[in-house]
Parts: C-alpha cells; structure tokens; sequence
C-alpha cells in the first residue's frame, strides 16, 4: 500500500503543477482542483485524513503571460545592502552578461544571464543611468520583469580612476609573477575587474 | 559520461563563484571616491567566531574581526 502512495503522490504532483494558475486553498477541504482519481482513492484507502498537500498547494501561482507584448520593462535591481530599482517601468535595460553586453526590452525571452564586471544602463525615455557591476545575476522572466542582482553597482562617477590605473597594472604585474593557480586566477580576476572599470571610465 | 561544458578560469583553479563574486566586489570598493570607498568599507566590516567540534566539545575558537580591538 506504501508502494503505491508515492507512485500515486508523484502523479498528483505533476498534475497540480499543471494547473498552477488556478488558486490555492490553504484548508484542509478536498483540493478538488488536484487529481481527483487521486483524491479518490486515498479517501478509499484512508478516509478519515486528509489527502497530502503537495508542494505546489503552497505556492502562488506562477503569474501569467501577457498574450500582447506590454510595453514597458519592470525592473528590480537589488544589491545586498539596497534595493537600487524596485518595479520600475523602464523601455530597455542593457546588461552586462558574460555572453557580451545584453539588450533587454520588453517581452524579452525568459533568461537567466551570469553578469561580468561592466556597465548595467537602464533607459526610459530619454534618460540613461549607467552603473558598474562588479557581478550578479539577471533573471528576465516571461512577463517583461526583469530581477538583476548584483554584489556591488556604482554610479560611474564614484570611480577613481586613478586607483583603478593603479590596480590594473599592479594586477597585471602579479599575473605576470604568478605561480599557482590559485594566484592565477585571483590575478587574472583582479586584471579583468580593472580593465573592465578602465573600459568604463573612458567608454 | 564526463561532462566537457567549459568551465571558466576560475573554477577551474579551484575557486567558487561565491568567491569569484567576493573577490570582484572587494577590488570595485577599492577603486572607488573617498567618501562612497569608507562608507562601502565600514558596510562590509564582518565579525565572526568559529570554533570546530570535537568529542563534543567546541575546540580553540578562530576569530574575524573588522572590530578595533577595545
């Protein structure tokens, strides 16, 4: 009997999984809108509790496309300490993701893009905001929002550059001198990190 | 089955991307102006004790502080 209840609780699993737009009922009535054959039979076998909740009875349902393409982008741009942008509605985000920089726009296809050191511009209208991202994450997700988070984001103007002129070469002197990989590596981070600001400053 | 995704240089050598992030971060905050490069630093101050268990009983402390010793 135990053997049959997990190959039935997985079946009911995907089922709810596929019906996830139709909402949640958090108390113990029957969540009919599960596999009902499901339902059936545990009421059958075990009539006085209640069926199991499943993963998905917990979870909001996930939110719905829009069938036409909005117009504007939501963008949530969040650091560890601040939250930068929150549901703002902006007409393009350019993204600096390991695969070359990224434009985003609205209706954009569902991505996850790793971001390497470089400079995030959101754009509405005729504004520009550009920051330096030192690295993060962008989740664009099928309903035109964007979620990018990211570790450190400055406005360029916070930049020293002299410090960073400093950086570069004493990175690429310590790359030059390295030994393990290890040292490498940290070298080749701290040259790339640099060169990237640099890139910034006089782009 | 082995899998030949390219792997970047870093995790190659050994390094995670919790690192790689930190790493990057910490060498943005040292470039920055003077006012925003304290402010960023006294954020990032971390404080911390950890001690290894050992016949159930914690072991010599290992301590990380920004703290100024009082």
């Amino acid at each position: 009997m135990l053997r049959q209840a997990s190959r039935l609780l997985s079946r009911s699993v995907t089922a709810g999984s596929s019906k996830s737009t139709t909402a949640r009922a958090f108390s113990t009535e029957v969540p009919s809108t599960i596999d009902s054959t499901f339902v059936e039979s545990w009421k059958k076998v075990a009539p006085n509790m209640d069926p199991p909740q499943t993963p998905s009875s917990f979870m909001k349902a996930r939110p719905t496309t829009a069938s036409s393409i909005p117009t504007k982008l939501t963008v949530n741009f969040v650091l560890p300490y601040a939250s930068e942008l929150s549901g703002k509605e902006v007409d393009m985000v350019i993204i600096p993701a390991t695969t070359g920089q990224m434009g985003v726009l609205p209706g954009h296809v569902p991505t996850i893009a790793e971001l390497k050191p470089g400079i995030m511009s959101v754009h509405e209208g005729t504004d520009v905001k550009k920051y330096f991202v030192s690295s993060g994450f962008a989740f664009l997700h099928a309903n035109s929002v964007a979620d990018i988070i990211a570790v450190e984001a400055v406005p360029l103007e916070n930049i020293d550059a002299s410090q960073v002129q400093k950086g570069l070469a004493e990175f690429t002197q310590k790359l030059a001198s390295a030994s393990t990989d290890l040292e490498k590596a940290e070298a080749q981070i701290g040259v790339e990190v640099h060169s990237a600001m640099n890139a910034a400053l006089s782009g | 089955m082995a899998s030949t995704a390219a792997v970047p240089f870093w995790r190659a050598a050994g390094m995670t991307y919790i690192t790689y992030s930190n790493i990057c971060a910490n060498l943005v905050r040292n470039c920055l102006k003077e006012p925003f490069k304290a402010e960023s630093i006294s954020r990032e101050k971390v404080h911390f004790s950890l001690s290894k268990w050992a016949d159930g009983k914690p072991q010599k402390p290992v301590l990380r502080s920004d703290a100024p010793q009082v």
